[in-house]
């Protein structure tokens, strides 16, 4: 173990190497690269025994790494944005064929127009693909989230391709210490041995064949009951993990929740500020708390409900848009409260879109908007981080 | 069997030696005497058991993921990325020594090869992957019902081309189709070549050949559409045969990318109307004077077949 300086990118390398991947398929795009850029270093000078496809297109990219994970090999590949809303009909596929390819996102919004900085509307949208999604709200989470990945993904019971999420910038360019794990306890904690049926020559079999009304159901109805495994096993990695590792991850990291009337839950960097704000807010007697999601799908929906439900408030940071609704983040959490009897109110934050800094008197503002419980025009929807001149004149002008 | 016309390439199989296995179970889903099946079957006792399949959206996943079972690994990939997920396959076998001994290859048709899979059919070949990738043209989109594709011939009636009141049948000259063979031959390939479901011996060969480069090779396999070209169950093969002789689809190879050699001369060429009138979907020509569309297309037909010439005279 050491612990080293480097960037969320160069975390993301540092797993792939430590998980001895494969076959890496890549694409270039902001601000992914430089993962693909380290990892091609490797394997160019010798220190990666894998294969590197340096593909054509995003599209390309998914389908390469599902082809290579359908030879039992281990593979990988990184995208964001454009990319991986390009890649969209390929992950649909890599579930439906229980490929556990492992994905990085860096994080970074849709055009148009076009921004380079991140907010969540490329990743949030793939939700429901049957990739399992994971968020990291630092660097080191970036690399242990892969490693976990790949555990996750491979085992058995889930056997389902995962996406580790990290806001591009804000972590995928910013150095931070991070703990390295040594080789050999990674390579107990993942012996290569695909568990799937892979194509074979000596063992043939078809794949991605016709199913009709019949069966579909059910294979779909397979993937979501492995997908509640998944949080299982995700469990079960951890214990595992950290006896190898010296440092678990939950699938929900709460702050300041045993006694919290008032919570914000997001996911990703902004987290980090929301734990200052926490502080920030305790020192001056309000009884607030929060929750960061690490594991979005699956969502634990349980542990969300038990624990939001003994506040009296709960905003949702949404680093998306889910356009005519309110924010992508929020309806998963209005659906982990929405059966029980206790009266929570409950708010919208959308914030932090195409880039914008997210700032501790931001998440102060949400904080105060939940605890004075404001109205807002007509509805629960606030934009907290919003630039108000700009946006009046875009009114009156447009 | 009718006697074949011009002199071909010294041949490993002959009617007397082709392999007895097919490496296919019976019970397809593909049409009765469909000529992309037959094709299929031809390909299917080249490879072997040895080999993995990769094919995508179209007749042949139809043919093969629905009723029937091939005898070695079948994949069925998305209709654009058949070139993506066959290198995929093959560096993931390459990663963990199991590459040697296996015959990878893709048979798709031409919409998942001339159009929508062009791109990473284009980046597999561009990247060196080791593959045979057969695309089965039947000159348009026949599963989804017989739409025009970048494939589909000149004055062809589609059901996106339509015989209308002010426009009939594809609008875009001969001269101005796509050739994917050339496309894959410039991309400096080992080895590239057309072929037809009517001369076996000679696509069968050339199934051989492609195996046996180190690198990705592509053969282009006319296989008409019993149903989209309005041909009798028993006609597919005569009209691929017809084809070849009226210099519609030229039977030749292509090494390295630059290296041309025709593997069937046909001195006596057919006019092209011989061709034509064999099927449906240009009846609507013979229905009123189109003798200059006609005249158009002999001309483009002509002028392919002197280019080909003169490229192969560099030989």
């Amino acid at each position: 173990m050491s612990i080293r300086y480097i960037t969320g990118c160069n975390a993301a390398a540092e797993a792939v190497r430590l998980a001895k991947v494969e076959v890496i398929a890549a694409y270039p795009i902001t601000p992914q690269t430089h993962i693909v850029q380290s990892i091609s270093n490797d394997v160019f000078n010798g220190k990666l025994p894998a294969e590197f496809v340096a593909v054509e297109g995003e599209h390309s990219a998914m389908s390469a790494a599902v082809g290579a994970s359908m030879t039992g090999a281990r593979a990988f590949t990184a995208s964001s944005s454009q990319g991986l809303a390009y890649m969209h009909e390929v992950l649909f596929y890599a579930a439906g064929l229980r490929a556990p390819v492992v994905m990085a996102v860096a994080n970074r919004s849709m055009a148009s127009p076009v921004s380079i900085f991140v907010d969540h509307q490329d990743s949030l949208p793939q939700r429901e693909t049957g990739f399992l999604q994971y968020y990291a709200e630092n660097c080191q989470d970036i690399l242990d989230l892969i490693l976990l990945a790949y555990k996750v993904g491979e085992d058995k019971r889930v056997l389902l391709p995962v996406m580790v999420c990290f806001d591009g910038f804000y972590l995928s360019h910013v150095s931070e210490p991070v703990d390295v794990p040594d080789a050999d306890s990674i390579n107990r904690f993942l012996p290569k041995d695909p568990k799937y049926p892979y194509l074979d020559v000596q063992n043939p079999k078809l794949f991605n064949v016709m199913a009709f009304p019949e069966h579909y159901e059910e294979l779909s109805r397979d993937r979501y009951v492995s997908m509640a495994e998944a949080a299982k096993v995700f469990d079960e990695a951890n214990i595992e993990f950290e006896k190898l590792v010296g440092r678990k991850h939950n699938r929900i990291e709460t702050y300041m929740m045993e006694d919290a009337e008032y919570a914000l839950v997001g996911l990703g960097s902004i987290m980090g500020t929301t734990r200052v704000v926490v502080d920030l807010l305790r020192e001056s007697g309000q009884k607030v708390g929060m929750v960061s999601i690490k594991s979005y799908r699956p969502l634990p929906v349980l542990e969300l409900s038990e624990i939001l439900a003994k506040c009296k408030g709960v905003g949702v940071l949404d680093r998306d848009v889910a356009f005519g609704t309110g924010g992508i983040v929020y309806q998963d959490i209005s659906r982990c409260l929405i059966n029980r009897k206790e009266n929570i109110c409950m708010r919208n934050f959308i914030l932090g879109i195409g880039g914008r800094d997210v700032t501790i008197p931001v998440i102060r503002k949400c904080f105060l908007a939940l605890i004075e419980n404001k109205e807002t025009e007509n509805c629960d929807v606030y934009w907290p981080g919003e630039n108000a001149s700009l946006w009046s004149a875009w009114k009156e002008n447009r | 069997m009718e006697r074949l016309e011009g002199e071909s390439l010294i041949m490993p199989y002959t009617m007397k030696n082709l392999p007895e296995k097919e490496s296919v179970s019976h019970g397809r889903g593909g049409c009765a005497g469909c000529p992309a099946v037959i094709g299929a079957r031809m390909v299917s006792k080249v490879v072997g058991d040895n080999s993995i399949m990769v094919n995508s959206t179209g007749c042949m996943c139809v043919n093969y993921g629905y009723a029937g079972a091939t005898n070695f690994p079948y994949i069925h990939s998305l209709f654009p990325n058949a070139g993506a997920i066959i290198s995929g396959i093959d560096a993931g076998l390459k990663a963990q020594g199991k590459r040697d001994g296996v015959n990878l290859f893709a048979y798709c048709g031409d919409g998942g090869t001339v159009d929508i899979g062009l791109q990473a059919l284009s980046g597999a070949v561009d990247r060196g992957h080791k593959f045979l990738y057969i695309c089965y043209d039947n000159e348009g989109y026949m599963n989804t019902g017989s739409q025009r594709s970048g494939a589909t011939p000149y004055k062809a009636r589609t059901s996106t081309t339509p015989v209308g009141e002010i426009r009939s049948g594809e609008p875009r000259l001969l001269s101005k189709r796509k050739d994917m063979v050339r496309i894959m031959a410039d991309h400096g390939i080992p080895y590239t070549a057309s072929a037809s479901v009517a001369y076996p011996l000679d696509f069968m060969n050339k199934v051989e050949k492609a195996l046996e480069v180190d690198g990705p090779s592509y053969i282009h396999l006319q296989a008409p559409c019993l149903v989209g070209w309005s041909l009798a169950d028993d006609m597919g093969v005569a009209v691929a045969r017809a084809a070849v002789q009226t210099l519609i689809n030229p039977l030749y190879e292509v090494t390295n990318g630059k290296q041309y050699h025709i593997t069937l001369d046909i001195k006596a060429p057919r006019p092209i109307e011989e061709y034509l009138k064999m099927q449906g979907r240009f009846a609507h020509l013979f229905s009123k004077d189109c003798s200059e569309e006609i005249a158009i297309m002999q001309r483009d037909v002509n002028d392919n077949w002197n280019y080909l010439k003169h490229l192969a005279s560099f030989n």
